[in-house]
Parts: C-alpha cells; sequence; structure tokens
C-alpha cells in the first residue's frame, strides 16, 4: 500500500482567483518558508553526511610525508597520494580475508534472516484466528529488536561458553559433543546467530505489516477456486510483500557489510577474533591504533562503494526504485 | 461427526499445528538469551559456573547492589547518559524531520525535486564512511569527547525526514492549511498548532525508530568518546565486558547491567506497540 500525496493544486487555486492581489503578495513573502522549515535539516545533513563523504574522499587522496628524522612539528607534512592509499588498502594481506569473512557471513545471514522472517510473518498471517498464541509469538520474536547489539553479544557470548552453555548440556544428555561455537571454525556462525537473532523480528513486523494490508476476502475466494494456503502463499502473499522484502534486504545488506559490534563485544571470549576480523574493525584499527587515518579513509570510502553498487546493482536487478516518490 | 468432513478439516489442524510449532519455537529462540540473562543475573560469582544454567538462585539484588558501587555508580551514569542521547537526539530528529518533510510534502518551490533526492540518497549511506570524518571534523571544532559528539550526529535522520514527508502529505489536508492563513495564524504558528498535532502519530513512529537506533548505537560513541564518564551502556558495557575478561569477578557485574539495561527498551515496545506496524516499501503507519 502507498499512501499518495493528495493533489492540492485544483483547491488552492479556485479560491485564489477572485483576488490576485494581496494572494501575489502573500506568495511572496511565503517563498522562503519552505527554506526555512528546511533549513536545520539542510545544515546538519550539510555537516555530519556530505562533508564527511568529501572529507573522507579528500582524506583518501593524502598522505604524511616525513622528511628528515621525523623529529619536529615541520617534519610531518601532508602530501598528495594519488591513488596509493588505495592500493595499499586493496593489496593489504588483511583486507581480502576480512572481506571474504565479511561476504560469507552476508550470505549467511541476509538470506537466514529475511526467510526466518518471511516464514514467521506468513505463519502469523495464517492463523489469524488464533489471537493469543499469535500475539505472544509476534511479541516474542520482536523482542530481540530491543536488544542492542553490544547486548546481544554479550548474552549470546556468555551462552556460546561451553561452561555455561544449556545447549551443550543437551547435547551432553543425548550423548554428543556440543561444537563450540567460539573455535575459529565456529566463529563465523556465532556472530551470525547473533544477527539473526537480532534482526529477524524486525523484519517479520515489516513482512506482516504489509501482509496485513491484504483484504482477506482476497485468500477466500482463492480458497474456493480450490487454492491451498501453500498456493495462497506463494502466489498471493509473496508477490504482495515483494516491495517489503526488497527493501529489507537492501537495509540487511547495508547493515551486515557494517558488522561491527558483534565482533568487537564477543572479542573478550573469543580470541579467534583478530583485530581485522570484519573490514570495518580494520578501519578502526588503521584510524585509531596505528593513526593511519589516510588509509582507513580509502578502506571506508572502498567499503562505502561496494555497498553502493550492490545495493543500487541489486535494485537495478529487481527493477524497482528505492523509494516511493510519488512525484 | 461424518466421515465426510474429515478429509476437508484434518489439512486444516495438522498445518495450524505445525505452525503453532514453528511460531513458539521461534519464540522460544528469541527469548532463550533473555531468560538466561534473567536467571544468570540471581546468581553469584560462584554460582555462575557451577550450577545449572537454567536454576536461578537469589542473589538479584546483591548483584544490582554491587554494581551500583562499581566505581561510585558509573553504571547508573551510563544509563542516564543513553535516556540523554536517546531521549534528546529523537526529539530534536524528529522535530527537525517533521519541518523538513512537511515542507517537501505541502509547499512548491525551486529545487524541491533535488533536495528530496539527496535526502533520500541519505538514507542509503553506509555510516562506516562517516565514522572517521565525522570524528576528525568534530575534533577540529574541540568536541570530541564531549556530549555533543553522540548528540549531534544523530540530529539528522534521512529516513526520519523521508518518513515524515509521507505523513504530511496523507494526513495534513491543504485546506487546512488554506483555513489557518486565512484566519491571520502565522507560518510557525500554522505549523505548531496544526501541522504537527495532525502528523502525531506518525511522528511518534519516528522517534520511536530514531531512539532506538541511539540507544543501541555502539560505533559513534565508541569513536567519539573517551571519557567513561560520558559512556552510553553499550560502550559502557562493553568496557566492562573486556575488563571481566582478566577479572571474572566483574562477569556478575556485567551480566546484570545487561538484565538492567534492556529492561527501559522492552517496557517501552510493549506499551508502544501498536506504532511498530512499519510498512517499510510504503513508509505508512497503520496504527
Amino acid at each position: 500500500m502507498s499512501l499518495t500525496t493528495p493533489a492540492p493544486t485544483t483547491t488552492a487555486a479556485a479560491p485564489a482567483k477572485p483576488a490576485p492581489a494581496p494572494r501575489a503578495r502573500s506568495a511572496n513573502k511565503r517563498s522562503g518558508v519552505p527554506y526555512a522549515f528546511l533549513a536545520p535539516a539542510l545544515v546538519l545533513f550539510a555537516a555530519f553526511l556530505a562533508a564527511p563523504i568529501v572529507y573522507a574522499g579528500w582524506l583518501s587522496l593524502r598522505k604524511v610525508k616525513v622528511s628528515g628524522l621525523g623529529l619536529g612539528a615541520k617534519s610531518r607534512t601532508e602530501i598528495w597520494a594519488g591513488l596509493d592509499n588505495y592500493t595499499r588498502s586493496l593489496t593489504d594481506p588483511e583486507f581480502l580475508p576480512s572481506v571474504t569473512r565479511v561476504g560469507a557471513y552476508g550470505l549467511i545471514v541476509v538470506p537466514t534472516m529475511l526467510g526466518l522472517a518471511l516464514l514467521m510473518a506468513l505463519l502469523l498471517d495464517a492463523d489469524r484466528t488464533r489471537e493469543s498464541i499469535g500475539k505472544f509469538a509476534r511479541i516474542s520474536i520482536f523482542l530481540p529488536y530491543a536488544v542492542p547489539a553490544v547486548v546481544a553479544s554479550l548474552l549470546w557470548g556468555f551462552l556460546y561458553l561451553p561452561r555455561v552453555s544449556p545447549i551443550t548440556d543437551l547435547f551432553e544428555a543425548v550423548g554428543l559433543t556440543a561444537p563450540n561455537m567460539l573455535s575459529s571454525s565456529g566463529t563465523m556462525w556465532a556472530v551470525a546467530n547473533i544477527a539473526i537473532w537480532g534482526g529477524t523480528g524486525f523484519n517479520m513486523i515489516v513482512i506482516y505489516t504489509a501482509l496485513r494490508s491484504v483484504p482477506t476476502s482476497l485468500y477466500e475466494s482463492a480458497r474456493i477456486d480450490g487454492a491451498s494456503e501453500m498456493m495462497i502463499a506463494w502466489k498471493i502473499k509473496i508477490p504482495i510483500v515483494m516491495p517489503s522484502l526488497v527493501m529489507t534486504f537492501v537495509f540487511s545488506l547495508i547493515a551486515t557489510l557494517q558488522v561491527f559490534a558483534e565482533p568487537m563485544t564477543l572479542r573478550p571470549l573469543a580470541n579467534t577474533i583478530s583485530t581485522t576480523w570484519t573490514p570495518l574493525m580494520k578501519v578502526y584499527r588503521d584510524a585509531f591504533t596505528r593513526n593511519d587515518i589516510y588509509s582507513a579513509a580509502a578502506t571506508s570510502v572502498i567499503i562505502a562503494l561496494a555497498t553502493f553498487i550492490l545495493s543500487f546493482g541489486f535494485l537495478k536487478v529487481v527493477g524497482r526504485r528505492a523509494f516511493n516518490q510519488e512525484d | 461427526m461424518t466421515t465426510v468432513s474429515l478429509p476437508t478439516r484434518k489439512p486444516g489442524r495438522n498445518r495450524s499445528a505445525v505452525a503453532t510449532t514453528l511460531l513458539l519455537l521461534g519464540a522460544a529462540y528469541c527469548l532463550l538469551p533473555v531468560l538466561w540473562v534473567l536467571i544468570a543475573s540471581s546468581k553469584s560469582a560462584g554460582e555462575l559456573f557451577s550450577t545449572f544454567t537454567l536454576a536461578p538462585s537469589t542473589h538479584l539484588f546483591d548483584n544490582i547492589a554491587e554494581l551500583s558501587g562499581y566505581r561510585d555508580g558509573l553504571y547508573w551514569r551510563w544509563m542516564a547518559n543513553t535516556a540523554l542521547y536517546a531521549g534528546v537526539g529523537a526529539a530534536a530528529s524528529t522535530l527537525i524531520s517533521a519541518m523538513a518533510g512537511y515542507a517537501l510534502a505541502k509547499f512548491d518551490f525551486p529545487g524541491k525535486g533535488t533536495i528530496f533526492n539527496i535526502i533520500l540518497a541519505g538514507v542509503l549511506v553506509p555510516g562506516v564512511i562517516l565514522a572517521i570524518p565525522q570524528y576528525l571534523l568534530l575534533a577540529k571544532l574541540g568536541m570530541t569527547n564531549t556530549y555533543w559528539a553522540v548528540l549531534l550526529p544523530s540530529f539528522i535522520s534521512p529516513y526520519g525526514i523521508y518518513l515524515a514527508r509521507i505523513f504530511a502529505a496523507a494526513a495534513v489536508p491543504t485546506e487546512i492549511l488554506e483555513a489557518s492563513r486565512i484566519d491571520g495564524a502565522g507560518d510557525w504558528r500554522t505549523f505548531a498548532k496544526v501541522v504537527l498535532p495532525m502528523m502525531r502519530t506518525g511522528l511518534v513512529t519516528v522517534f520511536l525508530f530514531q531512539f532506538v537506533a541511539i540507544w543501541n548505537n555502539f560505533m559513534l560513541p565508541y569513536i567519539m568518546l573517551g571519557d567513561d564518564k560520558l559512556y552510553p551502556i553499550t560502550v559502557g558495557l562493553n568496557g566492562l565486558l573486556n575488563q571481566g575478561a582478566s577479572q571474572p569477578a566483574m562477569y556478575t557485574s556485567v551480566i546484570t547491567g545487561a538484565l538492567i539495561s534492556i529492561v527501559p527498551l522492552i517496557a517501552l515496545f510493549l506499551t508502544l506497540q501498536r506504532y511498530w506496524q512499519v510498512d517499510l516499501a510504503a513508509g505508512g503507519v497503520k496504527a
């Protein structure tokens, strides 16, 4: 469903005709008004979005030249670097592994999370009659959205510890060895699980809201025609929620490529997570541990460009615009 | 009970049982960590790693007292900071978004299309490219390691402006604006007395979105702040956990802190549930 702008011209133009002079004056006086309403947003947008992007681009093309022994204030000067920082970033032995790691992580998280969100939304919608169970499930599954990623990682981090985990007890009860989630092969799944746990509920609510806007009469006529619930879900419901799925996919993709809080919080519990485990962690290390803001800027430009290409490429492939522009 | 009705009803019942089971499994998965933290925060440091995971104990209030005693109640300062960052940030962001959304929905002016498209592009800008330059730019102004360093960047929300524009277009009839103008009300008065009340439902959603985003944010305050008296709860708990790695006695405080930190947001969610019916693609809210 989309809310469209009511056409304002027809109503506004009619009463204006009889008195052209005062209206022209008032319209003139008001011409600055929309800009005044927009001013705070535009100033903040320029200061905290536009300027930082331009500045990151500028920094990524600069470097520091150390002359002499590098002592004294004058010995370090910022000079033009061309694409040096980019080649250094791309050829850094730690960059490629962190990119492939995040790629694999995204391939686990995004389809699993959105698949579960779609499944749960369809189940909630199919079962509209059983309100109490549906309501309980809906609130429970949405609840993790209220838990910050840091706290979620902390809770799961303890649950992963073999000495604490009830899952270990469960495995041992049936005579199996539980997988160690904090081993080097397990950390990817450990972090992915936290993201899936935290994100499924929100996406479920988005899809469920889209489903709820469909009148039940549509399904009833399909049922009369002999369609099964599975067919109704597949042929009617999923196409209806497709725009929501596209948007949740794009937002999930952007969030996934920037994973930071979860691995940073798990680090004290799992020594298998390096300081460059994800590209964003590498940006952080380069900028604040190594004080190399220039290559950190280059790396963040690369990640941002990759994100843009992936999200706009995806929107182009599925043939949709990102937002209803209603103009 | 006729045999005729069985073939048609049975699949329905099975499906419903399967659906119910799957939904309850999903709910159990989502509640498990919350249930665990509730139980674990009632255990003493000795019991944490020795007694059965899901067996509750009686030390919750001791743990809260110990957490409150940590460096003269630093934990509660983090909670207050988080409330300040999220409350002030979300309120300012909602007002700024409402003003911008109203201008974009209800006025015609040169540059309108361009401005709206730039703001839409801002929705998709990944935070990674902003973090370091934002820090460096604020450092030049001497504003890092202050409340402003976390507050100011959270005032702007392109997605909030996008939502506010849709709400303004849908909820504010142009006739009423005309009527208010004919009555001689100024533009600001019209906005405050007529437009804002009409957009109220939608603005609550914008506020909640931004409130949760700020409350859950980690990277921005982690980069901007050095003084742990200014930390929000996410950065504070992260630091506490890092300390726990060397002194495991801290773990009970970390766990109790984690529990207390999620109580306010869960309460907010349960009371304001109806505002969370968000249609992301259309931007609409069904209350």
